[in-house]
């Protein structure tokens, strides 16, 4: 086989990708042979089972994913902005909003709040780590190899094209033959196993890791997000598993669930996507619901209202997920009575949602607000996703659906709800437990600059595409050189070049606050405002997180610890802490899974069998591993303590 | 991370990280119930489209089907007898009803094998139909379990030999017994919604 078999080619934007991409590969190869840190590199952070170095390198994958998911979009508006200069054809842009949509959901928004869980709920439960670090770390390389298999496709055997949605019979192997479909299912398939599995550890750190005395109802909210998030995880995933599975097994091996031939249905390929699908826009969502109840109870300083509803609520939310999801093809033809009960549950999930916000409300109620920068973004999240939230009941009704289905009125309604809740709360977590993670915040002015760029941004380029949607512009539109619809369409783009700047704000001041941020010397890093415990560990937080475990009997322990004075560190109950080791197992694991994923691609089954025997041979290897950790010195945590909180 | 052990109640409880990992396990079987559920619905969509192939009524019969739910029933009891001695401290006990449970399964596995191969002469195989696709990913499934289930049990028989009981081990096979009882009544749902309806409709 002759290399230009697989390589994309003819296309000049990917032909600057391919370069820009190796000149960005070899720049890092260099940086890490001239300054000698590939053996960092290995010690450090690739066999590292600690949870917030995992939550670092899962933030980081995820902000390389935003930027990814970003340009695919900005090159869409460039494209509907300028309709006739040419800029993408048609099929390159049939690619673009297929990879765009599968990376913001699956390689983005997911792993972004998985890193900040990873990070952060340890902490507020006073866990030393995740009940399985191994699995933990399992879980990061499963993603990673899945994003990484995901992302070479535009430059090796071609994108996907069938839409994030990836419908049947269009995707299968009768219309959209090659590899680039088979990068699709394989990406997320292996990415797949590392959510559930990251589902299962953190329900499991969750229930049996608490501090003393910490009962359920008396979790931090972001821990009880996580917890509820987890139960969808581990019920909705393995629904995505089968339809990836069957789907794959039609195309390489010939089976007949989802074709024309054979009596297949593709019909149940939307069933199931969907059944994944629907819950999984609440694994995206609650977390974010979560991150924004922190933030706002931190600055407003005040015990979140309502918290036993807030946490019903979002139990409520977790169990209606899964009885929606037809709400997704109100026109494909389920009948009258179908579509009802769907409408019908579909719009009572509204109801606690709106609890939900009624509560943030009651909180910042009279309240002595602090304007930080979390704290803007998740005042800004209120009334935007309102205005998402109330669009998602008109698309809810189903005969009024006929209207909106698959018009940008939709795209409109669920960039508002996924931009203005999950991405707004990635950003507003990221900066609040920032200094927890790194030492020092994020320089307020610029997060300033990044939130107004951003906020305004967005909703320039999204509100009008509510009312080019009810002028009838379809989505997934490669030609829109219609008169009406073009100056929307140019307002839009700008409201994307006000968001792409306040991305790279963003990321600007991650590297100017590494260099001029002053450095933390407190663990409660906002003004001594914080309230749940990750705030009562020294910062950076010490790699066993807490020398002794406080006794929790209270929502917002921290609150009452500053007032009598106890700290993680009271010196005379401290005792050796058992710590798990460093292994390189889950990164060879994943690779070889991710070696035999690349082979199932292109359907060549050397590779595919290699890759999968060594992968078996990595779990037999784990099965005879009894390496049980070791014990961390009375003596090395007083002094790792004492030199951190300047005693 | 505690490493205090308790001093009664079944070795595989006495650390807190052998009652995590059950635990763990426990939410793991209900992501599989899941799993199992989507492809026994997609089963349940998919029945009588037959298309061109022979319908299961003409293939499905009682006698080798009754052989192999005997074998599973039969050691998924072993399995149990297996985990009773492991709780009485015989080492040999588990051993023992271990391979017994083993034989029994590989006895299952020989026979499915049998029939699909049985099938596929009859015109009935992976690609002739939407219904034969979801019958053999279904049951296909399901055996592939029960391969990496013996794969399993043999590493855990070379732990228990190499290190005797001791909390880790014993929550090695509490865990297996788990995930064998689990395939066992996985196959009780595939026994009778697609075999037991399959020869009748």
């Amino acid at each position: 086989m002759h290399i230009t078999d697989i390589l994309v080619t003819g296309e000049p934007i990917i032909y600057g990708a391919m370069v820009s991409m190796a000149l960005g590969g070899l720049a890092i190869l260099f940086v890490l042979t001239y300054f000698k840190k590939w053996k960092w590199l290995w010690r450090e952070w690739l066999t590292s089972v600690d949870h917030k170095k995992i939550g670092v390198m899962y933030i980081l994958s995820a902000l390389l994913m935003l930027f990814r998911g970003g340009v695919d979009a900005m090159m869409m508006r460039v494209q509907l902005a300028f309709p006739d200069l040419g800029f993408l054809n048609s099929q390159h842009y049939n690619e673009i909003f297929t990879t765009h949509g599968t990376i913001m959901i699956i390689f983005m928004a997911m792993p972004f709040l998985i890193g900040l869980m990873n990070i952060i709920v340890p902490l507020q439960i006073g866990a030393r780590d995740f009940a399985f670090p191994y699995l933990n770390a399992l879980s990061f390389w499963s993603f990673f190899f899945g994003m990484a298999l995901f992302n070479i496709s535009f430059v090796i055997g071609g994108s996907p094209d069938a839409g994030w949605t990836s419908y049947t019979p269009l995707s299968g192997a009768a219309m959209s033959p090659g590899p680039g479909q088979n990068f699709y299912l394989m990406g997320l398939q292996l990415s797949g196993i590392g959510t559930l599995a990251t589902g299962i550890n953190l329900m499991v750190t969750i229930l049996k890791m608490r501090a003393p005395g910490m009962k359920l109802f008396h979790m931090p909210i972001f821990t009880w997000s996580t917890l509820v998030t987890c139960f969808i995880i581990v019920f909705a995933f393995p629904i995505l598993t089968v339809a990836l599975a069957l789907l794959t097994i039609d195309r390489i091996f010939g089976a007949q669930f989802f074709t024309l031939t054979g009596e297949g249905l593709p019909m149940m390929w939307a069933n199931l996507f969907w059944m994944w699908g629907h819950p999984e826009v609440y694994i995206v969502i609650l977390p974010a619901f979560g991150i924004f109840s922190e933030v706002i109870a931190t600055f407003a300083k005040k015990r979140l209202f309502g918290y036993n509803v807030m946490v019903w609520s979002m139990i409520v939310i977790a169990l209606l997920s899964f009885l929606v999801w037809v709400h997704h093809f109100f026109t494909m033809g389920a009948g009258a009575f179908v579509n009802s009960v769907f409408s019908v549950s579909t719009m009572l999930i509204a109801v606690p949602t709106g609890v939900k916000i009624f509560n943030w409300l009651a909180t910042l109620y009279k309240s002595k607000i602090e304007f930080t920068v979390p704290m803007l973004w998740s005042l800004a999240f209120i009334p935007s996703f309102i205005l998402g939230g109330v669009t998602g009941v008109m698309l809810g009704m189903a005969a009024a659906d006929y209207q909106f289905h698959n018009s940008y009125f939709l795209i409109a309604h669920f960039h508002y709800v996924l931009i203005a809740g999950t991405v707004f709360a990635c950003f507003a977590g990221l900066v609040f437990w920032y200094p927890k993670m790194f030492g020092h915040k994020m320089n307020e002015r610029l997060g300033r600059w990044a939130f107004w760029l951003f906020f305004f941004g967005f909703h320039v380029c999204f509100f009008p595409q509510y009312f080019l949607g009810l002028d009838g512009m379809p989505r997934r539109l490669f030609i829109t050189n219609v008169a009406e619809w073009l100056p929307l369409n140019v307002i839009s783009t700008v409201g994307a070049v006000g968001m792409a700047l306040g991305f790279v704000v963003f990321v600007y001041n991650v590297y100017y606050s590494f260099r001029y941020s002053e450095r933390e010397t407190t663990g409660d890093s906002w003004n001594g405002n914080g309230r749940t415990l990750e705030w009562a560990t020294t910062t950076p937080v010490p790699y066993y997180n807490f020398a002794t475990v406080p006794y929790v009997d209270e929502i917002d322990p921290y609150v009452r610890m500053k007032e009598e004075g106890k700290t993680t560190f009271e010196e005379d109950e401290v005792k050796p802490i058992h710590m798990p080791s460093y292994t390189g197992q889950p990164f060879i694991f994943m690779a070889l899974l991710g070696l035999a994923s690349f082979g199932l691609i292109f359907e060549w089954m050397y590779l595919a069998v290699f890759g999968l025997i060594g992968g078996v041979v990595m779990m037999i290897r784990r099965s005879f591993d009894y390496d049980d950790g070791y014990y961390v010195s009375v003596e090395e945590i007083k002094e790792t303590e004492k030199k951190a909180r300047g005693l | 991370m505690a490493a205090e052990e308790l001093k009664t109640g079944p070795l595989e409880y006495r650390t807190q990280e052998g009652q995590m990992s059950i635990m763990g396990f426990w939410i793991f079987l209900g992501a599989e119930v899941v799993l199992f559920a989507t492809l026994f619905a997609t089963y349940a969509v998919l029945f009588g489209r037959t298309a061109d192939a022979p319908l299961p009524s003409e293939l499905f019969e009682p006698g080798i089907v009754l052989i192999m739910t005997f074998l599973l029933l039969t050691s998924s009891f072993t399995c149990g007898l297996a985990i009773h001695e492991m709780r009485r401290g015989s080492v040999k006990g588990l051993i023992f009803w271990m391979v017994i449970t083993l034989a029994l399964g590989l006895g299952f596995l020989g026979f499915e094998i049998y029939e699909f191969v049985h099938y596929a002469h009859e015109g009935a195989t992976l690609q002739s139909s939407a219904f034969w696709s979801a019958f053999f990913v279904l049951a296909g499934t399901h055996g592939l379990h029960v391969t990496l289930g013996i794969g399993w049990a043999i590493l855990l028989l070379i732990q228990i030999k190499q290190r005797g009981l001791t909390n880790v081990t014993s929550r090695k096979f509490f865990i297996i017994s788990l995930y064998w009882h689990f395939l066992d009544v996985i196959w009780i749902f595939i026994f009778t919604s697609v075999y037991l309806i399959g020869m009748v409709i």
